[in-house]
């Protein structure tokens, strides 16, 4: 066994690049309380101080401290950058100092340059010069690429948030190998990869070689990164500060070459805390150095950032970076887990104070341990931060080694990986069904000229049937839209280091994307169980709707209207499903706007369940406001209804509550605690201890 | 199901109660109150004729299809005056019994007989309530009975024997009061109130919930002049105060006096 592995249980991981082998033989469970955790040490606030003051800066400059305007970010393509080089125990940056946003043209060059011009820089002329004569972009190739057809759904906003000109993400790399295995390791294994590839050279196996040179070519980049910094990581880390670092490595190379959507880190806890628990064991590291490393790794995520333009920010609700990092959940064999540095990670929400970044998500089980749950909920009070998955549902299909991407796009790491898919608007898809193609707002034929409705009242059979065609249309185009997308993102923005960090055999989920569900179930509820009358502009366009009765609405647990909402989601699966996807992109959905529900409503014109025209629409699967009104368990209900199976790539529900909705904040029930608080001195055996004042425990 | 052919009307359902009773719960809002306590914030039980008609398996099979998320809680019976519609309550109750969720009545007790009607067919009858209640979350809602009259209507005496019968069925009891700033705040008043209630065996907890203002636009809407109009909402540390108070008294005849 290598040096660095010694005291290891060994196994198949040893032989292959197998990291849940490695977790599965080594991590220890833990089903203890948060007391053994330590605060900030004094360097660490002393950073915290620093990053708070150029973050107000930051603020006062208006969104954005610096930009570099002149050199194409890539793995070593800068220098060392530092807030405090003394005092840092994780260290790297994107680019050559804090709070400066790298130049990242691949995507497209266009939205490079309006990042910079929107905040008031300039990219060397030069450098625009090169992109627009010499080196086409991911979104050059695009256009190159699009139908008449496709542009004019794009323009017309029923397919919204297309990865056309910026950065796809969804990808985690498996960051994880670089503290395992070493880069000379993982380059030795990509160079048997290609040197085991198919010989006839069909045009798969042409991309497969080139990507596979590309990511050895990415991977000893990154070993050039570590020693840019100072460090030798050609070889395994060898305790948990450099298994740390080693790993934020690979991450930092992936955030220096790629600007996507949504730069997630994966399921790093379990794995660092088998280095943490050898340290502790052989006394290299204290349990207060160990939070130390992991608060000053969580501060390096935290000050992740990009350069982007005023109307993305619009579109995301804030400038987020998506770095987002599963926890917790429950292994195939029973085993929880949760271990200690679970709960150090969640711990930084303490000792630096609250942050969306990186977006902590715990894998919830009913069956985690229960100190680890009371752990969460307090947590959860105290910072707002803390976002939660049901493992449970999505163990069931990934195993115990998957993480999330972005906010709920769940994949097994470094072995599957997401094509991200943006969103049809189906709530628009009703309006072109009624309207015969033509667009409610711009009057424009942009869907198929089918027949249109012109009767006064909607009538359910009649619509429903016009839906479905006008839903089999919407999927056709919208597949063949992302199929050239993601075409052009592997040709002009292939996530090198990324998949560098993925197996040679990946599977690959095409992901597709509902916006205005809930419109569309209350739309079809209102026809079928209220009476709809259309209003109609001079050239009989229906633009209005007038609902006359009181219908079924979704979010009210009444099966009437949420078994529309899952007919809907069906079958628009099923018409998605009966496309060729890029590359045998295994084809799923999410129902998951979470801030982009505001501007997708904004383009859609009144709806046959009484929105009016540009009235936002509920986010992601929630009913819409204040039309549930059972309270909140009737209203989960009905999104819980929804089938995971046919949306796989993720269901969200937006849910606020003020925190006195959600129990009550002081004691109630007597305690010793309450008793304790009283200034009368109390006698043993007497009468406050007699069952039934002291005990609390029945009730 | 069996015997629930009974109809109870019903103002409404919350299905995410989380501040009536232990976890999350059904909450049961009964139509129909015989008391008007000023301060009420909601006016639109007080009339029998409101609401609409369930049967106890209609409002449990609510709570069926929800059932996970209902761990740790159960069901709760408020209103209203739940004890106004006692046959329906018992019944809803004795079903959700036996199907083993937790029950809860949050009452003002006032129905409970006293005087000349007090007579053993009626007290049976609640009795038989007992035996299928888990929890009661008693309002009382002044300590002095004269304050009492005056702050609610009605007399003092019914709550004190129902509290009486619930500590003899050893039904466990929370007992709320609503601090209302300038009725029922003084220090004197909440000292009494625990000392009223520091002697009842089954006294679980004590919940003092701060006045609130949320129900005014009920009575605007009701066209009821509102009868606390210009006082303040209480705020919350205040309300915690004055259960350390109460918490003095029950001492007072719990205490260490005694031992």
């Amino acid at each position: 066994m290598r040096q660095e592995w010694t005291s290891f249980n060994g196994g198949v991981w040893e032989k292959e690049i197998n990291v849940r082998d490695f977790i599965q033989k080594n991590y220890t469970p833990y089903d203890g309380d948060e007391s053994f955790l330590k605060g900030p040490t004094q360097a660490t606030k002393e950073l915290w101080e620093q990053v708070l003051k150029l973050s107000e800066e930051e603020r006062k400059a208006g969104g954005v401290l610096d930009m570099d305007t002149k050199i194409v970010s890539g793995i070593t393509s800068h220098g060392p950058g530092y807030l405090d080089k003394s005092k840092e125990k994780i260290v790297g940056f994107q680019t050559d100092k804090p709070f400066k946003r790298a130049l990242q043209p691949y995507g497209g060059i266009r939205m490079a340059v309006k990042a910079c011009e929107d905040n008031g820089y300039h990219v060397d002329p030069d450098v625009v010069d090169f992109f627009l004569k010499h080196r086409k972009t991911h979104n050059d190739g695009v256009f190159d690429a699009y139908t008449p057809e496709m542009r004019a759904c794009r323009s017309s906003h029923i397919i919204t948030g297309l990865p056309d000109a910026y950065g796809r993400g969804r990808i985690i790399g498996d960051y994880r190998r670089v503290a395992l295995y070493g880069l000379d390791r993982l380059i030795e294994d990509k160079q048997r990869q290609k040197d085991g590839t198919r010989i006839i050279m069909y045009s798969d196996v042409t991309r497969q070689r080139e990507e596979l040179s590309e990511q050895i070519k990415a991977l000893k980049e990154l070993k050039e990164l570590g020693s840019i910094y100072g460090f030798d990581i050609s070889k395994p880390a060898a305790n948990v500060k450099e298994a740390i670092q080693w790993m934020y490595f690979g991450y930092l190379a992936a955030i220096k070459e790629q600007n996507g959507a949504a730069m997630s880190l994966g399921r790093t806890s379990t794995f660092i805390d088998i280095y943490a628990e050898r340290d502790l064991a052989d006394g290299t590291f204290t349990e207060e150095e160990i939070q130390e490393f992991v608060d000053h790794f969580v501060m390096k995520l935290r000050l992740v950032k990009f350069a982007r333009t005023p109307e993305y920010n619009a579109l995301f609700s804030g400038d987020p970076t998506w770095v987002t990092e599963s926890i917790g959940g429950m292994g195939i064999d029973g085993r929880s887990m949760v271990t200690k540095m679970s709960f150090r990670y969640l711990h930084t929400l303490s000792n630096l104070g609250t942050a969306p970044e990186p977006n902590l998500t715990v894998l919830w089980s009913v069956r985690l341990p229960e100190n680890f749950k009371r752990f969460c909920a307090r947590t959860s009070i105290m910072s707002s931060s803390i976002q939660y998955e049901n493992d449970d549902l999505m163990r069931v299909t990934h195993g115990d080694d998957y993480a999330i991407a972005c906010c709920v796009s769940s994949m097994r790491v470094g072995k599957e990986m997401q094509f991200f898919g943006a969103r049809a608007n189906l709530a628009k898809c009703l309006l072109y069904a009624i309207n015969g193609g033509v667009d409610e707002i711009s009057k424009k034929q942009v869907g198929p000229k089918y027949r249109p409705i012109t009767s006064e009242y909607l009538d359910y059979d009649e619509v429903m049937e016009r839906f479905n065609d006008m839903m089999k249309w919407l999927a056709q185009v919208y597949v063949n839209t992302l199929n050239i997308i993601h075409y052009m993102h592997d040709k002009y923005c292939y996530e090198r280091v990324q998949m560098a960090l993925h197996d040679k055999k990946v599977t690959r989920w095409f992901a597709t994307g509902i916006a205005g569900l809930s419109v569309v179930a209350d739309s079809l509820s209102a026809i079928k169980y209220a009476k709809v009358r259309t209003i109609r502009d001079e050239n009989g366009i229906a633009v209005d709707y007038e609902v006359e009765g009181g219908y079924p609405r979704y979010g009210n647990d009444d099966d009437r209207v949420d078994d529309i909402a899952y007919d809907v989601v069906r079958e628009f699966m099923h018409y998605i499903k009966g496309n060729h996807t890029y590359r045998g992109g295994i084809p799923t959905t999410s129902i998951l706007t979470i801030t982009s529900n505001v501007v997708y409503g904004k383009n859609t014109g009144s709806t046959p369940d009484g929105r009016k025209a540009g009235e936002a629409f509920a986010p992601g699967a929630n009913p819409m406001h204040h039309r549930d009104e059972k309270g909140a368990v009737a209203s989960l209900s009905s999104v819980s209804k929804l089938p995971f199976k046919d949306a796989q790539d993720g269901i969200s529900n937006t849910f606020s509550i003020i925190p006195g909705a959600l129990g009550k904040e002081d004691a109630v029930l007597f305690d010793e605690l309450s008793l304790d608080d009283l200034s009368f001195s109390m006698e043993p055996d007497c009468a406050c201890d007699e069952p039934g004042f002291a005990d609390d425990g029945d009730v | 199901m069996k015997g629930c052919s009974m109809k109870g009307r019903i103002h409404s359902i919350e299905s995410f109660g989380t501040v009536d009773g232990p976890g999350i719960r059904l909450v049961v809002f009964f139509q129909g109150c015989p008391m008007r306590c000023k301060y009420c914030h909601n006016p639109d039980t007080w009339e029998m004729s409101g609401g609409s008609e369930r049967t106890a398996a209609e409002i449990l099979e609510l709570f069926e299809r929800n059932r996970p998320f209902y761990r740790g809680g159960g069901i709760t019976a408020t209103g209203g005056e739940p004890l106004m519609q006692l046959a329906f309550l018992t019944e809803l109750f004795a079903e959700a019994k036996r199907r083993k969720i937790h029950t809860c009545l949050d009452t003002s007790g006032i129905t409970y007989p006293v005087g000349p009607e007090s007579g053993g067919r009626r007290k049976g009858e609640f009795e038989r309530l007992f035996a299928v209640t888990d929890l009661v979350l008693l309002d009382v809602k002044h300590s002095s009975p004269k304050e009492h009259v005056r702050l609610t209507a009605k007399g003092q005496e019914p709550v004190l024997a129902f509290a009486k019968a619930l500590e003899a069925a050893k039904v466990p009891v929370i007992v709320r009061h609503v601090c209302v700033p300038g009725i029922t705040d003084g220090e004197e008043n909440l000292k009494e109130l625990g000392r009223l209630i520091g002697r009842w065996k089954n006294l679980k907890g004590l919940d003092v919930l701060a006045y609130h203002t949320m129900g005014v636009s009920k009575y605007k809407e009701l066209g009821i002049p509102y009868p606390l109009e210009g006082i303040a909402k209480m705020e919350p540390e205040k309300a915690r105060a004055a259960r350390e108070t109460v918490l003095k008294g029950i001492l007072e005849v719990r205490g260490c006096k005694s031992c």
